[in-house]
């Protein structure tokens, strides 16, 4: 895989203040990773340093193998930028805003695909102040690929979305997967990381503190599956099965933690059925990438 | 695209943003024909001593005019667009894309320009026109040499206090703050004779009164020979220098606020 970011113990301080306190990342070609962490846990702070913005105090950044910080014309043109907070020529249509962007690089793309590609195509004569706060997003984001860009940064695309501009969102950038564009995405929403990257680097107090795919992530893989249940009407003289005898009563209900969950489930459900037990709301879950990002993060919510 | 092209398709999207700000387009442009109109129907039938002798209140009230529209153009035009560019992170995002920032700051130049020259060119007219203010003939590359380096001075101008602007809300009343008195003290609205020695001095140090004595001695139809101020000229050129270096070493792309 050639790699796209590397990035070897970054470190940037303001003052006495240590905004990033070194850390690594890969980012290879063709791939989405998300960029995880609370607020003011240096997110910002290294994508910015990664597009060239900001200096560092320490540590080693090659950005389509080159230091941001000597960017140059040509390799401004490979990448694009979303930054976080929106950034647009409110007196300009969707389609002007797009030539005069597209005026700025060697090989740009259609303004018409691009325009299709982030789903502007009925506001295309329309300024982009009079956008909803969704539709300016993705402005946004079709500026940043107008010049075709091999790599893409997201900060934080979708902060203060409604949850139906959110979803068309994250429509959007999976279409891009689909154009082979490698993207770093920052964002502090769990279930926007799980629904779109490859892999998620959780960042807090300026430090990785876990990284890997979204299902992987602090072995949730290898976490035990919970089965909670509540039995009503259990016949006084009925015998209840083997796997009962690891339930634990957690309030009114049980719990039964499991390696074997499909195992379990079947004896449980087996037993439930013939001596006609009904097993009131029964949940089967594994600990979701939310109770790992609150575990690893200690946010105290 | 090559550099030129580049320079030139920046220019065109930096007039159609000019010209479709309502803001910009009533301070730049319809405030100084307002005030054109308003200080010639009140004195321009009046004469007033310039330098040893009269001349006919419009006639001293054209090339008031045709100042304030060029400071508003570049100076003020700038320095407040820029801040709000800056502010809203507009800046920040061309500095992401391969545009070189020089040809992003050509436009916009190029645009404050553009909008000086129509309007000098209006003011001139209207003068002309509705008023019987004679366009400088002998003294006419005088005025064109003034306007020029009025126009170069009053961008690095712009570019220099949009520098030390805080932030968007704040960038109309300090642009305001330092130009408006300055106007009064220059003579740009009241002559020069009517207003007290110590504001007469201030407006001495500044360059606004110095383009306006350039621009009048270029409109006084008294005026003999070509009409160079070389030393208001000399004056309002090391403003623009001083200007100049303040803004490459203070400018800055990204907001301020965060």
């Amino acid at each position: 895989m050639t790699p796209v970011i590397t990035v070897r113990g970054l470190r940037k301080a303001y003052g006495a203040l240590e905004a990033v306190g070194g850390i690594d990342l890969d980012v290879h070609q063709g791939e989405i990773v998300a960029v995880l962490g609370p607020n003011g846990a240096g997110k910002t702070t290294t994508v910015e340093i990664l597009e060239g913005y900001r200096s560092r105090s320490a540590g080693e950044v090659l950005v389509l193998g080159v230091d941001p910080a000597q960017a140059t014309r040509g390799w401004r043109s490979r990448i694009g930028v979303v930054l976080q907070a929106c950034l647009i020529e409110p007196l300009l249509s969707v389609e002007e805003s797009l030539r005069l962007y597209s005026g700025y690089y060697p090989a740009p793309r259609s303004v018409d695909d691009t325009i299709e590609l982030v789903g502007l195509t009925e506001q295309r004569q329309q300024r982009a102040g009079k956008l909803s706060g969704g539709q300016q997003r993705r402005l946004d984001v079709a500026l940043a690929l107008i010049g075709d860009p091999e790599l893409l940064f997201l900060d934080e695309p979708t902060t203060g979305f409604d949850p139906a501009a959110r979803r068309a969102a994250w429509e959007m950038i999976d279409n891009l997967r689909r154009l082979g564009k490698t993207i770093l995405l920052t964002t502090h929403y769990m279930d926007e990381a799980q629904a779109l990257a490859d892999r998620v680097v959780i960042v807090k107090a300026g430090q990785v503190v876990a990284e890997g795919p979204p299902d992987q992530l602090g072995a949730r893989d290898q976490a035990t599956t919970r089965i909670v249940f509540e039995m009503v009407g259990v016949p006084a003289d009925q015998p209840t099965p083997a796997v009962m005898a690891r339930a634990i009563p957690v309030g009114d209900h049980l719990e039964l933690s499991t390696h074997n969950p499909v195992v379990d489930l079947a004896e449980l459900c087996g037993w439930a059925v013939a001596a006609q037990v009904e097993l009131r709301g029964l949940q089967v879950s594994r600990p979701s990438l939310e109770d790992v990002y609150l575990e690893l993060t200690g946010a105290e919510s | 695209m090559s550099i030129s092209r580049l320079i030139l398709h920046q220019f065109r999207y930096d007039q159609k943003l000019f010209w479709r700000q309502p803001e910009s387009v009533f301070f730049t442009v319809a405030l100084p024909l307002i005030f054109l109109f308003l200080f010639v129907s009140i004195f321009g039938n009046g004469t007033i001593d310039v330098g040893g002798h009269s001349i006919k209140g419009s006639t001293y009230y054209v090339p008031g005019i045709v100042t304030l529209a060029m400071v508003s153009a570049t100076v003020l035009n700038l320095a407040i667009t820029l801040t709000i560019l800056r502010e809203k992170g507009l800046l920040k995002r061309v500095r992401s894309t391969p545009l070189p920032p020089w040809i992003y700051m050509a436009g916009r130049i190029g645009t404050a320009a553009g909008v000086t020259a129509l309007l000098v060119a209006v003011v001139t007219l209207l003068g002309r026109l509705v008023y019987g203010v004679s366009v400088p003939t002998t003294t006419l590359p005088a005025l064109i040499l003034t306007v020029l380096v009025g126009t170069a001075s009053g961008c690095a101008l712009g570019f220099a206090l949009a520098a030390f602007i805080p932030s968007e809300s704040a960038a109309p009343a300090v642009t305001n703050a330092v130009i408006l008195p300055l106007y009064f003290f220059s003579g740009v609205f009241i002559p020069t004779d009517d207003i007290p020695a110590a504001m007469q001095t201030i407006g001495d140090i500044f360059p606004i009164k110095h383009l306006f004595e350039a621009l009048l001695t270029a409109f006084d139809p008294l005026t003999t020979g070509a009409g160079f101020e070389w030393l208001d000229l000399s004056i309002i050129a090391a403003w623009g220098l001083a200007a100049l270096a303040v803004a490459v070493r203070k400018f800055r792309w990204t907001p301020r606020a965060g």
